[in-house]
């Protein structure tokens, strides 16, 4: 590639990547001034972003993208259930049920196929 | 509910110092390794240059984001179609920096130096800062969470690099667990940092939501799981407060 089409690439990571995603960050400093912990605004908005948060995980383990897309939905579910499992058995560890859930979809990836 | 929380002992004394300690014992560092580790071979496997690879980790900092810019970018789509895609991938965002801000802040301080707290704000940092900071004196909390952010960070630096160069070599087991670590470990934290009604009503209403929203086709699947979840949770928490007053009366 020339290099103008090389600039060209840098600029467009700026502004079709960078400034579209920062702009949240930055709406985000704005409307936070002058709020304090206690506040509703931030009870709603930890909520908002909680949902959002675990939205995209059912999203992800139902319409999996790229190389989760070869395992079944079936596989994928039962691996988060376990990794629950082993969360809570484990005394409410994050690293075992990560750990636990992963090996599971895996394992069932070798036994129900997959790529 | 969660035990009395005791105070987090800090480096000498220095707020980044232990976000960096924060950030390297967190099961974070793990997926965050794992996930970029994927975005530099996506990144290859589309033929961008290494450092405008690196950049998109430094820039974005917020995997769903980068992975619609190098695969749209790569797959030549229109730059305002991109754009659009991206931004509302990252809408999350907003609400995370309104609820992480007043966490860190003192009343001296000023706009401008939350701004690199701000850009460090995605899931993995956010998640752990929410944790954590309740523990840190509120005088080291923006050192504190830039240290998160700037460990994780570093690490999925690290890991965009190696991504791109393993990217011919990494099996698709491999690969797909690899893809598996991020919504695992997002969960399995949404479950260890539920601590009020809104938390545990939001975090199930999610789960459920962004599916059947997905399902139906409904456009800004997220930007509505956000809204109806977080208004069912304000709405509980609210409700349980009033029935609960009613009860200690």
């Amino acid at each position: 590639m020339s290099a103008l089409g090389e600039l060209a690439r840098y600029a467009l990571l700026i502004l079709v990547g960078f400034l579209p995603n920062e702009v949240w960050r930055m709406l985000g400093v704005v409307l936070a001034r002058g709020l304090d912990e206690d506040s509703q605004v931030i009870v709603f908005a930890r909520a908002a972003a909680t949902a959002i948060l675990t939205g995209v995980v059912g999203k992800l383990v139902i319409f999996a993208p790229g190389a989760l897309a070869s395992v079944s939905v079936t596989v994928r579910l039962g691996a988060t259930a376990l990794g629950l499992v082993a969360y809570l058995l484990a005394r409410r560890s994050v690293l075992a049920g990560v750990v636990a859930a992963t090996l599971a979809m895996m394992a069932g990836m070798l036994v129900f196929g997959g790529t | 509910m969660q035990p009395a929380s005791t105070t987090l002992s800090l480096p000498y004394g220095s707020g980044f110092l232990g976000g960096l300690r924060g950030g390297v014992t967190s099961i974070y560092m793990v997926v965050v390794v794992g996930s970029y580790i994927s975005i530099g071979a996506l990144g290859h496997d589309l033929g961008f240059p290494l450092p405008w690879t690196v950049l998109t980790t430094l820039l974005v900092w917020a995997a769903p984001a980068q992975v619609i810019l190098i695969t749209a970018l790569g797959a030549g789509a229109a730059p305002l179609e991109v754009a659009l895609a991206v931004g509302l991938s990252s809408m999350r965002l907003l609400p995370m920096v309104v609820a992480l801000l007043p966490l860190v802040r003192t009343p001296r301080t000023r706009t401008h130096e939350v701004l690199v707290t701000a850009h460090f704000t995605a899931i993995s940092m956010w998640i752990e800062a929410l944790q954590l900071l309740p523990r840190v004196p509120r005088e080291a909390r923006i050192g504190f969470a830039n240290g998160i952010g700037c460990c994780l960070m570093g690490a999925a630096t690290a890991a965009t690099i190696a991504g791109y160069h393993l990217a011919q070599t990494l099996p698709g087991l491999l690969v797909a667990g690899l893809l598996f670590l991020s919504p695992m470990s997002f969960l399995m934290s949404a479950v260890r940092n539920a601590r009020f009604t809104a938390d545990w009503v939001a975090l199930v209403a999610g789960l459920v939501l962004a599916p059947l929203l997905a399902w139906r086709g409904v456009g800004l699947d997220l930007m509505w799981t956000g809204i109806v979840g977080g208004v069912l949770a304000f709405a509980a928490q609210r409700l349980r407060e009033a029935l609960q007053n009613k009860v200690w009366r």
